[in-house]
């Protein structure tokens, strides 16, 4: 085992954590600033990065609450959103079998979209990729960003320049992680039929966000469906 | 103690907080726990796992790009879908994220402030 510190993979980890950071440092002063607005205080706003810390979730717990939302309410919505997390948890959990439970919880704990898509695209390219520290170095470089980010955006509490469009840069990560995803006819079909469905969904207006699921499940379903096909 | 904007008292706040938390974190932990209690993956949970990254990642990715309008063209002729086009071939080109950012971010930026910026 590689005892060098920092290890190599760990920074590998910061350093493709970089173009992320685009879309995530305009995501987390946005949800500082609706907290701020919302009459939430700088330490509740950091409060919830810390517990929670799951932008989408957040941002729709403090538009729930600026509304004076019922406390069921505002919880099951917030988790409902992240549901999507248990596919993620699903599908990286063989990469980190061989670590001890204190050390998967760790790990859980900074399980992101991001973090989650860039690793298993990186496990998968390159298999002699140190996984703990790759990830760790994405994980938790996301995570001390996101909290300064809320930080910074609840305390100042004005606006970032909407027509920058910076929030863009979020798709854009998730674009240039899929196209390498769909390698075969399998999974290219599941894309095809996730993004139809997840574009019919939010014209239908699916409640509680359960766009993200349903799309997804419904693209597995079909790749899986095509796969079987062929091999009859 | 700060007066809130809402009428929610902190404890209700902080009540939420830890509540969604907690649950946030189960959902995060759940695979990642039972997977470490079982020796191997089943063969056939591995088989749909494969679909996830590529589902997933679209069902991120379209919804963001694309908003439908009542015509075709207004749907197609879209900032965001003339960058997210220009990022898709040069993700298949490069597999290169910052690449992909760059050139995307620059795209819509060209569009949205180029003809302004020309005196156009």
């Amino acid at each position: 085992m590689d005892r060098r510190f920092p290890h190599p993979d760990l920074l590998a980890g910061i350093r493709v954590s970089g173009p992320i950071l685009l879309g995530i440092i305009p995501f987390a002063l946005v949800a500082g600033i609706s907290a701020a607005n919302a009459g939430m205080t700088v330490i509740e706003a950091v409060g919830m990065s810390v517990f929670v810390f799951a932008g989408a979730s957040q941002l729709a717990a403090i538009d729930l609450i600026d509304s004076n939302a019922p406390f069921v309410v505002v919880v099951a919505t917030a988790v409902i959103i992240n549901v999507r997390m248990l596919m993620y948890s699903a599908s990286i959990a063989p990469y980190f079998q061989a670590f001890s439970t204190r050390v998967r919880a760790l790990l859980a704990y900074v399980l992101t979209d991001q973090a989650y898509a860039m690793s298993v695209a990186e496990y998968e390219r390159t298999p002699d990729r140190n996984r703990l520290w790759y990830y760790t170095g994405i994980g938790f470089t996301l995570w001390i960003v996101w909290q300064l980010g809320t930080f910074a955006g609840a305390v100042i509490g004005a606006g970032v320049p909407e027509a920058l469009g910076l929030e863009f840069a979020l798709p854009l990560v998730f674009l240039a992680l899929l196209v390498p995803a769909m390698k075969d006819r399998g999974t290219t079909t599941a894309a095809i039929v996730a993004g139809a469905v997840g574009l019919g969904a939010a014209v239908a207006g699916v409640p509680l966000s359960l766009d993200l699921p349903i799309a997804a499940v419904c693209g597995i379903l079909a790749g899986v469906t095509v796969d079987a096909w062929r091999n009859i | 103690m700060e007066e809130h904007m809402t009428t929610w008292s902190s404890t209700a706040i902080w009540a939420a907080i830890g509540v969604i938390g907690l649950c946030t974190f189960a959902i995060r932990l759940s695979f990642i726990y039972l997977f470490g209690r079982i020796d191997t993956v089943p063969d056939r949970v591995e088989h749909v796992l494969r679909y996830v990254p590529a589902a997933v990642l679209a069902a991120l990715v379209i919804p963001a790009v694309i908003t439908i309008q009542p015509t075709i063209e207004a749907t197609l002729v879209d900032d965001r879908v003339a960058a997210a086009i220009v990022a898709g071939v040069v993700a298949w080109r490069t597999e290169d994220v910052f690449a992909t950012i760059a050139l995307g971010m620059g795209t819509l930026w060209a569009i949205r402030f180029g003809p302004s910026l020309l005196g156009l």
